[in-house]
């Protein structure tokens, strides 16, 4: 079976005054329909990746590779248009914050619906009925009076399950989740996680995990890219995680405190300008 | 271990909050109303009764016989002591009563409610002009940040904010008018038609559709057109520019990523999603551009010999009929008024992150 | 830094060194910082290079001018076209040299800028601050006043302010000066109440300031850039009223060549005589839109978040 997402050696600069600045500099993966969990700190290109497959990037930017394909789409040749289609329908993103990824003006069921509508030929009043059913699918109880509210109106953790209904909605193949959980409290983060969880696995959905919490995302993926400087510096099963070899992989995983550790010193993150060569 | 959060989570307040939550903007608005109000009668009263050494002469002119003189002194209250006078004349304005115009012998009031319709018929095109086409440009030059477009839209801005629009309205008559023949001679009907069209409204445009006289619809589309049209580029100016601000604030949110990933087209995001999020500020500054057209028109209407307040005021100034500019000045200050307290409102209902509060 | 750093310090480097060694290098070196990111806008240095060119017109109006801006040839040079001998840019109905004329009437443009500014902004600067830095009721009446006027439509509020105080310059001055304040008002509220529970206000408070010394000396002079960005901009909108006020007949009386009058003498001859009224338009509209591109550019430079919008 051929991978669902092909990424050979991925390149996103940005023209600036001062030159062309590299965000990506030659990524590399594959992904199956398997939950893959991309790793980085801010700036090292992970959130630049996940935009560049979905086609986010801002016009500005230049976008190489030598494969970029969706099963068996080849992204960069891809027209606007035919990206678009795919945007939403096959291939999801969730965003960060739902406080701004939510249209503060339209109520929650309507955005919901509008992801539906735009890819489905369907009435309004089924539309509807699958909004609502994808609200409850999210553990959302009231789904009706939900449908019905303004991000506002509600909590963070409930704008977030709202966010993944209407990104899942048109049933996508692949979900792009950047960050999804680190705008909300900790008590919250977890209730959100399960329910992607569980979606993931019902819907056998491939899932690129963006996040800076490396222990996050060795317990939910199954593997774990760790990327420094717009590139890849390791690759490993989540499994494997404690065999890292990569000193900065290894410096990830010493930050982590851990219950009758000794903290002293208190170890510092190693940055090495020949890992990002 | 999830948990289906509950409905009391996401109910906000309650009922009872949300009750005087509302009660509390009432009496705000209130407040605002009766204080701007108050002021505005305290400024004219000023104007009118404590900077003119003679408060009669002022209204009367210099050359009414003594018994006359006198007999306004009582009428108008003048030797009472000053602050009696103040409540008279709110007594007086709060009814309407603002004495009687010299120059036309009616009372101020019916004179107004007689130009009042044709300056609000002018304003209103204008702004409709204005919007309609100022919210676009302003759009497409956000869009199209540090294009052509943009560049255009800056300077056809730039200039509307700074040209003196009486200079504007002779050089556009001399060059539609005198020259191309495309518009008519100043005013708002042709002389012809005075006497075979009545109005119902005094909104000349849709009295004429709704009678079905075409001609007399060309010819007052041929009289309101270029004063509209000027009206409009002042608030063009004005409305593309603010869009232009609003729509670039709104372009780099979040939630504009989000709908790109769902998938919809750019148009239906711009136009839809962002355009629905910057019409929330928008309302405002449409609305004051409308309060400045109604104000600017003072200046329009000089020109095309437009029979509006504006013109009306401008011809008692030059009469010194005190009375009746005032009366004028008091009536645009309330259509003021009311506009910014309607925008306020028209903001609420628009933005549902207000609507409850 | 790309300039070769030349020994010991050129002048360039000293104004933007990191580490000032007196207070002057680190103000001068602020000043050149703005300057920089000012002149980078060509249209803001446009606007500033036709005031100077105003300015100076106003200063040498006299030596400039080939003749005198009230009395004309009546016999001999009535309504002369544009490029006329001698006559530039024409002569009206009464046989004056409309250049002339223009040079004098940036005096009375300058006149009324000046004087809008000297009354208007101390007046909202003083009322702002002090609402701002006093709080409470004080404010609360303050800003209510602010409010009210700011509600009043100018230009009507100005044209009955004017009627009452009889026609003039000056009167026009005073009317536009009573009607422009408020937004100053609010924009020294707004910035005293952010630098208010600033920790230099506290110490100096401390140290036993009045409060009059602290919003006197400490707290107006942060209100200043967004002060002068806001005036430069209402400067455009002062200018068209007292235009509109001359082209009433509020104004400047004649024969002062005020650029509002001026065209509204030329009206008349709109359909023939086109030049008459043209031209002081032009020149107002030139100075107005100088305004505009100044205090855009200045708004850029002093303000540098807001420098996308």
């Amino acid at each position: 079976m051929s991978p669902l997402l092909t990424v050979d050696d991925l390149r996103v600069s940005f023209p600036t005054r001062a030159g062309l600045v590299e965000a990506v500099r030659g990524v590399s993966f594959s992904l199956g329909r398997e939950r893959l969990g991309i790793v980085g700190e801010s700036g090292s290109g992970k959130s630049q990746t996940g935009r560049a497959i979905m086609g986010l990037t801002p016009p500005q930017a230049r976008i190489t590779a030598k494969t970029l394909s969706f099963d068996g789409i080849d992204l960069l040749e891809a027209s606007p248009r035919e990206r678009r289609e795919l945007r939403g329908n096959r291939v999801a993103m969730i965003l960060q914050d739902p406080k701004y990824s939510l249209n503060p003006v339209m109520t929650i069921g309507r955005q919901i619906v509008e992801t539906l509508r735009t890819h489905r030929k369907i009435s309004a009043s089924e539309a509807k009925a699958r909004a609502i059913a994808m609200l409850e699918a999210v553990q959302i109880r009231d789904a009706a009076r939900v449908f019905d509210l303004h991000p506002h109106e509600v909590s963070g953790g409930m704008g977030q399950r709202a966010m993944i209904a209407m990104m899942l909605i048109a049933e996508p193949e692949l979900l792009i989740a950047d960050e999804p959980t680190s705008a909300l409290d900790v008590t919250v983060q977890l209730e959100v996680l399960a329910i992607l969880d569980r979606l993931v696995a019902e819907r056998g959905m491939g899932l690129i995990f963006i996040s800076h919490d490396l222990r996050l995302v060795s317990s939910f993926c199954d593997r774990v890219i760790v990327m420094y400087a717009g590139r890849i510096v390791e690759e490993i099963a989540a499994a494997d995680l404690r065999n890292a070899r990569h000193p900065y992989t290894q410096g990830l995983l010493s930050c982590m405190p851990e219950i009758g550790g000794d903290r002293h010193p208190l170890p510092v993150l190693d940055r090495k300008p020949e890992w990002a060569r | 271990m999830t948990l289906p959060e509950t409905s009391q989570m996401v109910a906000g307040r309650s009922r009872g909050a949300r009750a005087r939550g509302r009660a509390a903007i009432v009496a705000r608005f209130l407040v605002v109303i009766v204080t701007t109000y108050l002021g505005l009668l305290a400024v004219t009263f000023f104007i009118g009764r404590v900077i003119p050494i003679d408060p009669v002469l002022a209204v009367l002119g210099d050359r009414a016989p003594a018994h006359v003189v006198e007999r306004v002194r009582e009428e108008m209250g003048l030797n009472l002591p000053l602050y009696q006078q103040f409540f008279r004349y709110l007594g007086d304005a709060l009814q309407g009563n603002f004495g009687t115009s010299v120059l036309t012998t009616n009372p101020v009031m019916t004179d107004i409610r007689r130009v009042l319709p044709a300056t609000f018929e002018l304003a209103t095109l204008g702004t409709l002009i204005g919007s309609l086409i100022g919210v676009p440009l302003g759009v497409l030059a956000a869009v199209k940040r540090g294009s052509l477009v943009d560049q255009a839209v800056r300077i056809v801005g730039l200039i509307g904010y700074s040209v003196p629009i009486f200079w504007l309205a002779l050089l556009s008559l001399l060059l539609f008018y005198a020259q191309l023949r495309w518009v008519a001679f100043p005013g708002r009907i042709d002389v012809v038609y005075e006497y075979t069209f009545t109005p119902t409204t005094g909104l000349f445009l849709l009295d004429s559709l709704w009678q079905g006289q075409w001609d007399v619809f060309r010819d007052v589309f041929r009289h309101i057109i270029l004063p509209a049209s000027l009206l409009g580029y002042v608030s063009l100016a004005y409305i593309s520019r603010m869009t232009r601000n609003f729509m670039l604030n709104e372009l780099s949110q979040e939630y504009v990523v989000a709908a790109r990933a769902k998938g919809l087209s750019e148009t239906r995001i711009i136009w839809f999603h962002a355009l629905r999020n910057a019409a929330v500020p928008l309302v405002t500054v449409i609305a004051l551009s409308y309060a400045s057209l109604l104000e600017g028109s003072v200046l329009t209407e000089t020109v095309f010999a437009w029979p509006g307040i504006g013109l009306y005021i401008t011809n008692s100034l030059q009469n010194a009929d005190m009375n009746a500019v005032l009366g004028g000045t008091i009536v645009i200050g309330s259509i003021f008024i009311a506009i910014n307290i309607l925008s306020d409102i028209l903001y609420r209902t628009l933005d549902p992150r207000t609507r409850a509060r | 830094m790309t300039a070769v750093p030349s020994a010991p310090l050129s002048r360039r480097d000293w104004l933007l060194s990191d580490r000032p060694q007196s207070r002057m290098q680190a103000r001068l070196g602020r000043a050149y910082m703005t300057w920089r990111r000012f002149s980078a806008n060509r249209l803001a240095l446009l606007g500033l290079g036709i005031l100077v060119v105003l300015i100076l017109m106003a200063i040498f109006a006299g030596v400039l001018s080939p003749h005198s801006p009230v009395t004309g040839d009546l016999a001999g040079a009535r309504l002369l076209p544009p490029g006329s001998p001698g006559y530039l840019l024409g002569t009206d109905e009464q046989g004056r040299d409309i250049l002339s004329r223009l040079l004098h009437g940036s005096r009375l443009t300058l006149f009324v800028i000046i004087l809008v500014a000297v009354i208007a902004a101390p007046i909202g600067l003083i009322v702002g601050a002090v609402a701002g830095y006093a709080g409470g009721w004080i404010d609360a009446v303050l800003m209510r006043i602010t409010d009210i006027f700011l509600a009043f439509p100018k230009l009507v509020l100005a044209l009955a302010l004017v009627a009452a105080l009889g026609p003039g310059i000056e009167n026009a001055v005073l009317a536009i000066a009573v009607t422009s304040w408020p937004p100053y008002a609010r924009i020294a509220r707004a910035e005293t109440m952010t630098v208010r529970n600033a920790d230099y206000i506290a110490a100096v408070r401390l140290m036993g300031a009045s409060p009059l010394r602290i919003v006197l000396l400490h707290v107006m002079p942060m209100c200043l850039s967004s002060l002068i960005v806001r005036i430069t901009l209402d400067m455009a909108g002062v200018i068209l009223t007292a235009a509109g006020l001359g082209f009433l007949g509020l104004g400047a009386q004649p024969p002062l060549p005020e650029w509002g009058a001026m065209i509204a003498s030329g009206r008349r001859f709109i359909l023939d005589q086109w030049w008459v009224a043209t031209m002081p338009g032009i020149a107002i509209l030139l100075v107005s839109l100088a305004f505009n591109l100044l205090g855009d550019g200045l708004r850029d430079a002093l303000d540098p978040r807001e420098a996308g919008q």
